[in-house]
């Protein structure tokens, strides 16, 4: 069930580029990172029923999740403030160019009580 | 049941870590502590059933409020919170 082709995988990640840069955003030029999150999203498509973020616990139930679905709500303001998504799908023209690398950010989703 | 992972090598206490299988920043995570060589254990939260999801993520908030992925917990006392690489070598690499 979740095991996805190279082929499946790379015609994703195609599209998703070229839309990506259509509205100046930039995927994480390290391909295989790149890669391996689109089958993170496609797994959790399957699993949810929705792109929830590779790197958040999906709650399961969409109405929860919205602001986690890929491209989350916390995306502009991240790659903004640090050059990368949460999961660094998406990254600056910097960090395309390989003039910086991805890191790890803070999470900016708000504490759920 | 919960499954705990546990990944052999040196005794550098108690490590924990807690990750999603989806998570490419978790597995930088888990690769950096085997190459390090450190007996460590994982859990997979994501793939856990509802309610033991429930159980550990109320154990992962007790660090780490966030309760984002990936946390380091050593000796249920330092908690290490996401792929940082630096702090991790400093915390089991001696």
């Amino acid at each position: 069930m979740n095991d996805f082709s190279e082929k499946t995988i790379g015609q994703v990640y195609e599209r998703l580029n070229k839309y990506a840069e259509s509205h100046g955003y930039h995927l994480n030029p390290d391909i295989e990172f790149t890669k391996d999150l689109i089958k993170s999203l496609l797994i959790n498509q399957n699993r949810y029923g929705y792109w929830a973020c590779p790197c958040r616990l999906a709650s399961g139930k969409k109405e929860e999740d919205l602001d986690i679905i890929c491209p989350c709500d916390y995306r502009d303001a991240d790659v903004k403030e640090f050059g990368a998504c949460y999961c660094a799908l998406y990254v600056s023209q910097v960090i395309k160019d390989g003039e910086k690398q991805a890191e790890p950010i803070p999470e900016r989703r708000p504490i759920k009580e | 049941m919960i499954k705990v992972e546990h990944v052999k090598g040196k005794n550098k206490g108690k490590i924990m870590l807690y990750v999603l299988s989806t998570c490419v920043w978790c597995r930088k995570t888990k690769d950096l502590l085997k190459d390090l060589g450190v007996e460590y254990y994982y859990i997979f939260v994501d793939q856990l059933e509802d309610s033991d999801k429930e159980q550990q993520m109320r154990e992962v908030s007790k660090y780490n409020p966030h309760r984002s992925f990936p946390t380091l917990v050593i000796n249920n006392d330092r908690c290490i919170v996401g792929f940082k690489e630096d702090e991790i070598r400093e915390a089991l690499g001696k």
